[in-house]
């Protein structure tokens, strides 16, 4: 009897321990999830080796649809958990930024033809013009952010209403198409690889930030911003280069995910390409549990927020629900998280828990 | 001498000081819009001199002019809400949709309106008051969820035919002795919508409930400093609670005049409004870290905004793109003018 109650508490204590890591909440979303699923509908699991229209073998499936479009938004993840740590903000203009560094990319490859037959310069080069960019997008948000002091989700705001309407001026509001078709390469299959290549970039980018948190004091520095900005002054630290740096590499990973979204359909629609990504991204962070009022971050926890939000976006794709209500019930989830992460309902939540350990303890003594 | 002179210049000292806050804002704002209207006559012609393309302005624009006076008030409680252009989707589909298919009538679709606004800042005013929040995540989230509430309401995009709502939409205030003579002699009275005059007393009611009255005063107070108003015995949470409150029954309002003016159910309606409202209580003035602000310098934020969209407009790139960065433009100026105007009073408290 006594040693079944041990037990007991072993695993309470056991929950509680793991209930305390960050990496728990992603985790615990992603297993509801999938159990969810499963009891549903278990060939939501099923993965098919087929061949596409050009004859290379592809896998397909929901979870491989989940690896693919989810890479986009880990890449987001990234340069965002960096930015909600050291700002104490999110930054809502990445659809728009979007949007931008992927017209950019197709101007440089179409040069002054919207359909051309051949590219008109090699795809690394427009890559990187995007990349310099985007970043350089990323560094007018910085320096309002950083140098301004505005706070981070209205100075974002600005190249969140002009983003679109710049990318459509820089291709002069055409739609051009690239016929080549070593181009769709990124956001689809390269010839021989049944996996999606875009899963390959997302791994590079983490790879990346990973030696770049382990090699660097990026991270360190980060959290010592977000945790209290004077005190790391006083350190020696200097914020506002801290701050303006999380906004420059959130632009780099913005022109990594800008290149995928337009090399899916070897065109660009203004309007629509990464339409909402902001609040997956935010959603994200948020699920990986991270504070959004800024301080320490997982990386990895955000990451994997990530591709549960995928997860869910699939699942509600499997339903049948349209793509324009899928916001309301991302939003229901965002509220619920939000909710459960709050000091004030965190607090409650401990208490409640202690005394239902106290009673517990009660009954074993009595 | 000089010992005289330097009262002087202590006293408008003293004086530019005062200004800093509320006034100079709303002072360059005014001035900003007047000369804008003027350049406006000057440059491209006579358009803008009819008194009917200024009341065109106010037709258009009264909806935005009702969620803007919200916005403010958050603002100045220190917060931000951007669901309000989702809110007034959400509530044009709604009342579309009773009006059209259920055949209701017009005061139950108003209470619709102001119940959906009132439900919308209920919920989120208790999760940023109480749970304390971010403003910023939880009106997010309320913006998607009202996007998406207003796709599964219904997809598709179409015009009310309600009889009732037609005759109270295309009702027409004859505005006396503003009328213009058209080239073949024929004399057109200038008018003004149902919708312009609830913006108005929108106006009124908001402008005397923040200068004149005790939750008005809390409002600045919360805003400015929610610890010393703590201290002062005000109930901090439930002005906050009360300012999202409100500015969720005036989306509600805002997005009733919204449906009477454009008169069709659409999840693309009021797209972007959010952040036309926030441009415009910042360029009127408001400071985003709250504790500053007023409703006419919001009521000329709008004005200035919406006669730039005009210029653009009928300056010849009538192309869409042209608005968004002519808005992102203007609300990065007024952005950095704030931030100068506030660095340059923190150093004058130092």
């Amino acid at each position: 009897m006594q040693s079944k109650a041990l037990k007991k508490t072993g695993m309470v204590e056991i929950c509680s321990k793991l209930f305390r890591k960050q990496i728990f909440i992603p985790i615990a979303a992603l297993l509801l999830l999938a159990i969810f699923n499963l009891i549903n509908d278990p060939s939501f699991y099923k993965i098919t080796l087929g061949y596409n229209s050009v004859g290379d073998p592809v896998l397909s499936g929901y979870l491989i649809e989940i690896l693919d479009y989810g890479s986009e938004l880990a890449i987001l993840a990234i340069g965002m958990t960096l930015v909600t740590a050291a700002t104490g903000g999110q930054d809502i203009s990445v659809g728009a930024a979007i949007a931008i560094s992927g017209s950019v990319v197709l101007r440089v490859l179409c040069g002054t033809n919207s359909r051309p037959e051949t590219l008109q310069a090699p795809i690394i080069v427009a890559f990187l013009v995007s990349c310099v960019t985007a970043m350089l997008f990323g560094a007018f948000n910085g320096v309002l952010v950083a140098y301004f002091k505005i706070q981070p989700m209205v100075a974002t705001l600005i190249l969140f209403t002009a983003g679109r309407s710049i990318a459509a001026w820089i291709n002069k509001n055409e739609l051009p198409i690239i016929s080549e078709p070593s181009f769709g390469y990124f956001g689809g299959f390269i010839p021989g690889i049944p996996i999606p290549t875009p899963f390959f970039l997302a791994v590079i980018c983490m790879i990346v930030a990973a030696l770049l948190l382990k090699f660097t004091n990026l991270g360190l520095y980060t959290q010592a911003v977000g945790i209290n900005e004077s005190s790391s002054k006083l350190n020696g630290l200097n914020p506002m280069v801290i701050k303006f740096l999380t906004f420059v590499i959130l632009g780099l990973c913005v022109a990594v995910a800008g290149l995928i979204k337009v090399s899916r359909f070897s065109t660009i629609n203004y309007s629509v390409v990464a339409k909402d990504i902001e609040m997956d991204a935010i959603l994200a962070v948020a699920l990986g549990g991270n504070a959004l009022g800024g301080g320490k971050f997982s990386m990895a926890a955000s990451i994997l927020g990530a591709y549960v939000i995928q997860f869910l976006t699939t699942t509600l794709y499997k339903f049948n629900v349209q793509s324009d209500a899928l916001p309301a019930y991302k939003a229901v989830v965002v509220i619920v998280l939000v909710v459960l992460s709050a000091p004030i309902v965190r607090d409650w939540l401990s208490k409640t828990w202690k005394k239902m350990k106290l009673k517990l303890h009660v009954k074993e003594v009595a | 001498m000089s010992s005289n002179k330097l009262p002087a210049a202590g006293k408008l000292r003293d004086r530019y000081k005062n200004l800093t806050d509320t006034s100079l804002l709303l002072i360059i704002t005014i001035v900003v819009f007047f000369l804008m209207y003027i350049g406006a006559i000057l440059f491209q012609g006579k358009g803008f001199l009819k008194p009917q393309t200024f009341f065109n302005i106010l037709n258009g624009n009264a909806a935005l002019i009702i969620a803007s006076c919200g916005m403010s008030l958050v603002m100045i409680t220190g917060g931000i809400d951007i669901s309000v252009g989702g809110v007034a989707a959400l509530v044009s589909m709604c009342c579309a949709v009773y009006l059209d298919f259920k055949g209701g009538n017009i005061f139950v679709a108003v209470a619709i309106a102001v119940a959906i606004g009132l439900a919308f800042g209920l919920v989120q005013g208790f999760l940023v008051a109480y749970l304390d929040i971010q403003p910023f995540i939880v009106t997010l989230a309320g913006m998607f969820f009202a996007r998406g509430m207003t796709t599964i309401v219904n997809t598709n995009p179409f015009n009310v035919q309600n009889e009732a709502f037609v005759a109270l939409k295309d009702t027409r205030v004859i505005m006396p002795g503003f009328g213009t003579v058209t080239k073949s002699g024929k004399y057109v009275n200038a008018y003004i919508e149902i919708g312009v005059i609830v913006a108005i007393l929108v106006i009124i009611v908001m402008f005397c409930l923040l200068r004149w009255t005790k939750l008005g005063r809390n409002f600045y107070a919360v805003g400015g400093n929610s610890q010393s108003a703590l201290m002062l015995g005000i109930n901090v949470k439930r002005t906050k609670f009360l300012s999202h409150l409100i500015c969720g029954l005036l989306a509600g309002i805002g997005g009733f005049v919204y449906f009477l003016h454009v008169g069709s159910g659409s999840p693309s309606h009021a797209l972007g409004m959010e952040m036309n409202a926030i441009a415009s209580s910042i360029i009127g003035g408001t400071l985003l870290t709250g504790g500053v602000g007023n409703i006419v310098g919001t009521l000329f934020g709008v004005l200035s905004l919406s006669t730039i969209q005009n210029i653009v407009a009928s300056a010849g790139y009538g192309d869409p793109w042209w608005t968004g960065i002519t808005i992102a433009a203007m609300l990065c100026l007024f952005l950095v003018v704030q931030s100068v105007v506030m660095s340059r009073k923190n150093k004058s408290h130092k």
